[in-house]
């Protein structure tokens, strides 16, 4: 078992290794560079900014220096926000994407998969209809109109919640109902098919024949079965969700590392780039593999580490 | 002998996008207290929804539309189904006919020994556990110690029947109904399985239902039988008048087409012509009629009654009417004409 653990952790090594490889040199692959500007620098400032931030080196040297520096944790300094380095803006904006994406995180578990069984229970009746549409508006819909609905409509009509900012615990409802809407929509339809195919099986039938009251049957044995779709898809969805956004970070004026994933591209800030999408990859790694163990705990037939047959 | 179940006229629609599908049309049948009966007919001839029927358990679009089941004089149709939940698993038991899907393959089968017996009773969880491995050492898996923490994937398929039936019979039901348990299995573990049931049945003192296609089977440990066809009952009667004497032609039929195993001698199977009715549109008289060799023309327009050929034996055939016309083997009697 420990051995298993130890081949994915070097396997995920590896896997950082060639996103971070990859990114670097298609990043220096697109024309431009962190000190283009639209009203070029004088030759001679932009000699010298390269050559502070050696840019000037060969890429392969710039390559083997910034490989040394991930090993050791330090992600660069940014090129564009001056005097930080790329760790600095991880510690300053995740702890806020965090916050706000854990709150995301939990509407999604706590109303997606029960909206999804209950759609389920109730197939083709009203209460299904209306979920799925809901569903299916929550899917369309950008987070962008649901965000701005919601401060017109809500967080500017009452006074106690606040617009902007994460100043109080109700600060969170907006961002996260922005964040969520298309995950959240995403798992009731999902838990939906997956509660409705269970249904059909043989041994919800046995537990029923078995006297076990409706609640068992359908809280234990179908939806134990029934969440191996739903946990494939809410891991990766959790590392995504954490990581904040962009549009909604924005809107609600939020400290977060949302938006460095788009700025950093614009500017062409090289290590900014590779910082965030290491850091992503990584979170994205944990999370796969803490899927990879909810299914061993879900389906006894899955063994971490062994093959099958043994 | 008192009777543990009586059916009364029962019947079964499934109401379908394409139309009304009358699975059960009418019949009535009941059970003495500590009997076999075997339910015979082919694919489609209503055997297995008549014991989801008495289960309470037949699935949307279908519904019980008419009749009443009886159980203990408690009329289960009645009943809500919180109601029922107290029935099944603990007075009405049942086996499906494939261990391989019927199991929960997300829990161990202790952890499901102990759902069914913690369900019905006031046993807490070690007293349950103590008495599922009395459960899997009645049902004859070895080992019971070890094997109780083993998921369902770890059993094979006639243990999984096994630990299935150590279910139903956790809380001694007063009836099992067996829908062909042994139908999914091979031959050598169904006649294990067949032995397994014979024996616990004298053990809880529980009345069988037993389900099944194959004639061989219902010889084997049934003493009451009910051929079914169509949604209806063709013929019951004991075991001996069946097979010794079958009063309808499809009974007969149905003997027939089983390969006899005489050395020396080559036999041809005699089939039944034809293929069974639509029961979206069924036949408004006797269902077998379109393939019955001895069909006359009332037997096209209306369905018989049960003619009672004697003590233990009643089929429902015109032929047993005194105006038929002779038929070798058919027994005429003086029945009603309703």
């Amino acid at each position: 078992m420990i051995g298993y653990y130890v081949k994915r952790l070097l396997s995920a090594l590896f896997t950082l290794f060639l996103i971070a490889t990859l990114t670097f040199f298609m990043m220096r692959a697109i024309p431009g560079g962190p000190f283009t500007r639209e009203k070029p620098l004088p030759p001679q400032i932009i000699a010298q900014l390269n050559a502070k931030y050696n840019l000037d080196d060969p890429v392969i040297v710039q390559y083997f220096s910034y490989m040394k520096g991930i090993a050791t944790f330090d992600l660069g300094p940014s090129f564009k926000e001056l005097g930080l380095t790329v760790n600095d803006l991880i510690k300053q904006g995740f702890p806020g994407s965090m916050k706000v994406g854990f709150v995301a995180v939990m509407f999604i578990l706590l109303f997606g998969i029960p909206l999804g069984i209950i759609s389920a229970l109730k197939q083709n009746k009203a209460i299904d209809h209306v979920v799925m549409v809901m569903a299916t508006i929550g899917v369309t819909v950008p987070s962008f109109v649901v965000a701005t609905l919601y401060i017109y409509f809500i967080s500017s009509k009452i006074s106690w919640i606040p617009i902007t900012g994460l100043s109080n615990p109700l600060a969170y409802i907006g961002p996260a109902i922005a964040l969520s809407g298309y995950s959240l929509s995403y798992v009731a339809r999902l838990t939906r098919s997956s509660m409705l195919e269970v249904l059909r099986q043989d041994y919800v039938r046995t537990a029923r024949a078995n006297g076990l009251s409706e609640w068992r049957v359908i809280g234990k044995h179908a939806l134990k079965n029934a969440l191996i779709p739903v946990i494939t898809y809410v891991g990766p969805m959790i590392a995504a969700i954490l990581t904040g956004s962009f549009v909604v970070e924005r809107i609600f004026s939020i400290n977060g590392i949302g938006r460095y994933f788009v700025e950093s591209v614009n500017n062409r800030d090289y290590t900014v780039i590779i910082g965030m999408t290491v850091f992503y990859s990584a979170l994205y790694i944990v999370m796969v593999l803490l899927v990879d163990i909810g299914y061993s705990l879900i389906d006894p037939r899955i063994k971490l580490g062994k093959r099958s047959g043994d | 002998m008192s009777k543990i179940l009586e059916v009364k006229n029962l019947r079964t629609t499934f109401f379908t996008h394409l139309g009304e599908v009358q699975a059960v049309r009418g019949i009535s049948f009941d059970l003495d207290e500590g009997g076999i009966l075997g339910i015979v007919g082919e694919s489609g001839s209503g055997k297995s929804v008549t014991s989801l029927s008495i289960m309470g358990l037949v699935d949307d679009p279908g519904r019980i539309v008419e009749g009443e089941i009886l159980f203990e004089g408690t009329d289960l149709t009645k009943l809500d189904q919180r109601e029922m939940t107290k029935f099944r698993g603990n007075e009405i038991s049942m086996i499906f006919q494939d261990p391989m899907t019927s199991i929960n393959p997300a829990f161990t089968v202790g952890n499901q020994l102990r759902e069914v017996i913690m369900a019905h009773s006031d046993l807490n969880k070690e007293q349950a556990h103590e008495r599922a491995l009395e459960l899997l050492r009645m049902v004859g898996i070895p080992d019971p110690e070890s094997r109780i923490k083993n998921y369902p994937y770890q059993f094979s398929g006639g243990m999984r029947q096994r630990a299935l039936i150590a279910m139903a019979i956790a809380n001694n039901p007063k009836l099992l109904i067996a829908d062909e348990p042994t139908t999914a299995l091979d031959v050598t573990i169904q006649a294990q399985i067949l032995e397994l049931m014979r024996d616990l049945k004298d053990k809880i003192q529980s009345s069988i239902i037993l389900i099944t296609h194959d004639l061989g089977v219902i010889s084997e440990i049934c003493d009451k039988v009910i051929v079914m066809y169509g949604g209806m009952i063709m013929e019951k009667a004991d075991i001996n008048s069946l097979f010794a004497n079958p009063q309808h032609p499809y009974t007969r039929g149905l003997l027939l087409s089983i390969p006899t195993n005489v050395t020396g001698k080559k036999k041809r199977l005699v089939p039944i012509e034809g293929s069974p009715p639509d029961l979206m549109d069924p036949p408004s008289g006797c269902p077998f009629s379109p393939r019955c060799p001895h069909a006359m023309e009332i037997c096209l327009k209306k369905a018989a009654p049960l003619f009672k050929i004697s003590e233990t034996q009643e089929a429902s055939c015109w032929l047993h009417h005194k105006d038929a016309p002779e038929v070798k083997g058919f027994v005429k009697v003086e029945g009603d004409l309703s």
